[in-house]
């Protein structure tokens, strides 16, 4: 079933994805999925566990090929695309969990995270040259700005493991966006956060669709309802639902997905 | 503990060059005072340490910064070793140059140890450069017309200036260039490159998509590592002015390993204290095999068994090498000498490049483990 809601996507939307299917040996983890994420908006994908989120994501990013079907993203079609050619198209990820360096500092693995956009040559860099030195004075000024933004300026020094949960999870999100990325996927970013990290969540997703797309795996239903203009609902691989947040409420085949059957005596 | 925070006049400056600069003068300055001060054979020595530096050093970058273990490093001087000796042999060039040479053959077999190193981990990415020390030196036994087969090449030595002692000669130009290599190496490491190896070795899927290109970071460190192991073989060569199979045993790979976890993984000053153990604990293991009437068999060991005793130990008292526990100790007395404010306690210094939480260790993890995210 087609996410699309008015026929076929806009080449000008930004992430398009057209009749993707996975296959992991027999098992079909993703059958003919198809969704698209427009500039300046909140996509939700939600579905119980298994039922195909994370391939989703790990398809976008390449680390899983799709057996069939076509990804393109501001009309470019991404085929045989690496992981580390997400950055450069403009597109940022976070992992379920943080995904840190725990040997980098947090400034550093901020820094780390504008590294397609670093043009210094090894030559340069080996000699410490100012050219070497001055990009990574700017990196560094860029990062803690983004630190600050994110109200966590004041741990740039600090190793990650360190840290609560619910800043290192704002540093993994620093990191994504110090690639100053135009479409971010965010998988499950309200893991583990208590009830007020989730409402400065809920207020960071907002502002950062005014400057980018938002592409949002996540179980947190209040979460997803309250700050997604479009839910993507996600069974055993199959999209089975599609809409805005009020219309995927009322879904019975979501609900179904969530809560299962009412099994009848005797049927 | 309290951190400890140098007044700005004792602080170094933070823009690399000029910090490592500072550095290379102090390190140069001392080495010196402390050569002329030695006698021919102890020169010599310091000579042999500054040597082991280098390609130690070369190795803590690619082990301890970019988390990939090689157990061949001795066949990369090896490459260097012959390839010096037979430019001197064939051509006429500068000693630069024939360092040069060194390098850039080591560097090469670098790039081809290097691209297949991308797909392997832990311990078969050991076994693969495990070959190559076995393997390497059979070579040039099997060709022993172009690489002199028992009898080895005869490179020329070092030609001391009016009557500077041959050896302290020696210790000079090999202490001077084991200080270029580690202020480079430094450099690299403070730079982008260093911290996208860094981040390789933490977490690899994190790494690439942050846009970092994991396969040539790794190559990139195999190939500098190799290259800093060529040059170090290239001085071995001007040592001793003869290069044989012999010099360059599979023990001296894994010596070189267990110097730089000995020293402190991931650091450049550490190299020097593993170089030390290198020189020194073969000539102590002699005299107390002599001292106790020990028989040639446990002789010839003991060496290795007093090198492992003193990893462990070192290992005990200072988990991130000798030089992480001389960094603990200096910051221990700086606290108590300049205490930090209150107010700024708890939270690292931003510049400079603090001590990581913990020693850095090869992955073990399998591809699959690190690759699916």
């Amino acid at each position: 079933m087609a996410d699309f809601r008015d026929g076929r996507p806009d080449p000008a939307y930004g992430l398009v994805v057209e009749e993707v299917t996975v296959n992991f040996g027999g098992l079909t983890a993703l059958d003919s999925v198809s969704l698209a994420v427009e500039p300046n908006r909140i996509v939700g994908v939600i579905g119980p566990n298994g039922a195909g989120k994370t391939t989703l994501f790990n398809v976008i990013c390449g680390f899983v090929q799709a057996d069939r079907g076509r990804i393109s993203y501001r009309g470019q079609p991404m085929r045989g695309h690496r992981p580390h050619d997400l950055a450069r198209l403009g597109i940022a990820r976070t992992l379920q969990g943080v995904g840190l360096w725990p040997g980098l500092t947090v400034l550093e693995n901020v820094m780390a995270g504008a590294e397609s956009s670093v043009r210094v040559d090894a030559g340069s860099a080996l000699l410490g040259l100012r050219r070497s030195s001055r990009v990574e004075g700017d990196l560094a000024h860029e990062a803690t700005a983004l630190l600050q933004r994110l109200h966590i300026a004041e741990h740039a020094g600090r190793y990650p493991g360190v840290l609560p949960y619910g800043i290192q999870k704002r540093v993994s999100l620093a990191r994504a966006l110090m690639a100053q990325p135009s479409l971010i996927l965010l998988d499950e970013p309200a893991s583990g956060l208590s009830i007020a990290e989730m409402d400065d969540l809920r207020e960071l997703l907002r502002e950062l669709s005014r400057d980018m797309a938002v592409l949002l795996v996540e179980h947190h239903m209040d979460l997803v309802m309250s700050t997604c203009d479009h839910l993507v609902v996600l069974n055993f691989g199959r999209v089975v639902a599609a809409g805005s947040p009020e219309v995927v409420r009322s879904n019975p085949e979501v609900t179904r997905a969530y809560l299962g059957e009412e099994v009848r005596p005797g049927a | 503990m309290a951190a400890a925070r140098l007044p700005s006049r004792l602080r170094l400056p933070d823009q690399p060059m000029l910090r490592h600069l500072v550095l290379c003068a102090g390190a140069l300055v001392l080495f010196y005072v402390l050569t002329v001060n030695l006698s021919s054979y102890h020169n010599y020595q310091v000579g042999l340490i500054a040597l082991f530096a280098m390609v130690i050093a070369g190795l803590s970058v690619l082990t301890g910064i970019n988390g990939q273990i090689s157990l061949g490093h001795g066949a990369f001087m090896a490459v260097g070793a012959y390839t010096f000796a037979l430019v001197q042999e064939h051509v006429t060039l500068p000693l630069a140059l024939e360092l040069l040479a060194a390098v850039a053959a080591s560097a090469v077999l670098g790039l081809v140890v290097g691209i297949p190193a991308t797909r392997l981990r832990g311990p078969y990415l050991a076994g693969m450069t495990l070959i190559l020390a076995l393997g390497l030196p059979q070579l040039a036994d099997k060709y022993n017309s172009v690489f002199g087969g028992d009898e080895g090449l005869h490179p020329s030595q070092l030609v001391a200036p009016g009557a500077v002692d041959p050896n302290r000669w020696f210790a000079w130009i090999t202490v001077l260039v084991a200080v270029i290599v580690v202020a480079l190496l430094a450099n690299l490491v403070r730079s982008h490159f260093g911290r996208a190896m860094r981040a390789v070795r933490d977490n690899e899927v994190a790494a690439m998509l942050a846009g970092i290109h994991v396969g040539r970071t790794k190559v990139l460190a195999f190939v500098v590592s190799a290259g800093c192991a060529g040059l170090a073989g290239a001085f071995l060569a001007l040592s001793g002015g003869v290069v044989t199979t012999g010099d360059f045993p599979l023990s001296l790979s894994i010596y070189l390993v267990a110097a730089m976890v000995l020293g402190g993984a991931g650091s450049l000053v550490g190299p020097w204290w593993g170089a030390i153990a290198i020189v020194y604990l073969p000539q102590w293991s002699t005299s107390i095999s002599s001292d106790f009437g020990l028989g040639s068999a446990v002789a010839a060991n003991l060496a290795l068994v007093i090198f492992g005793l003193v990893l462990i130990i070192v290992m005990m008292l200072a988990p991130t090498g000798v030089q992480g526990g001389v960094r603990w100790l200096a910051r221990r007395l700086l606290a108590a000498r300049f205490p930090r404010p209150p107010a700024a306690a708890g939270v690292t210094a931003v510049a400079g490049f603090p001590e990581p939480p913990a020693p850095a260790t090869p992955d073990m993890r399998t591809e699959q483990e690190r690759t699916h995210p």
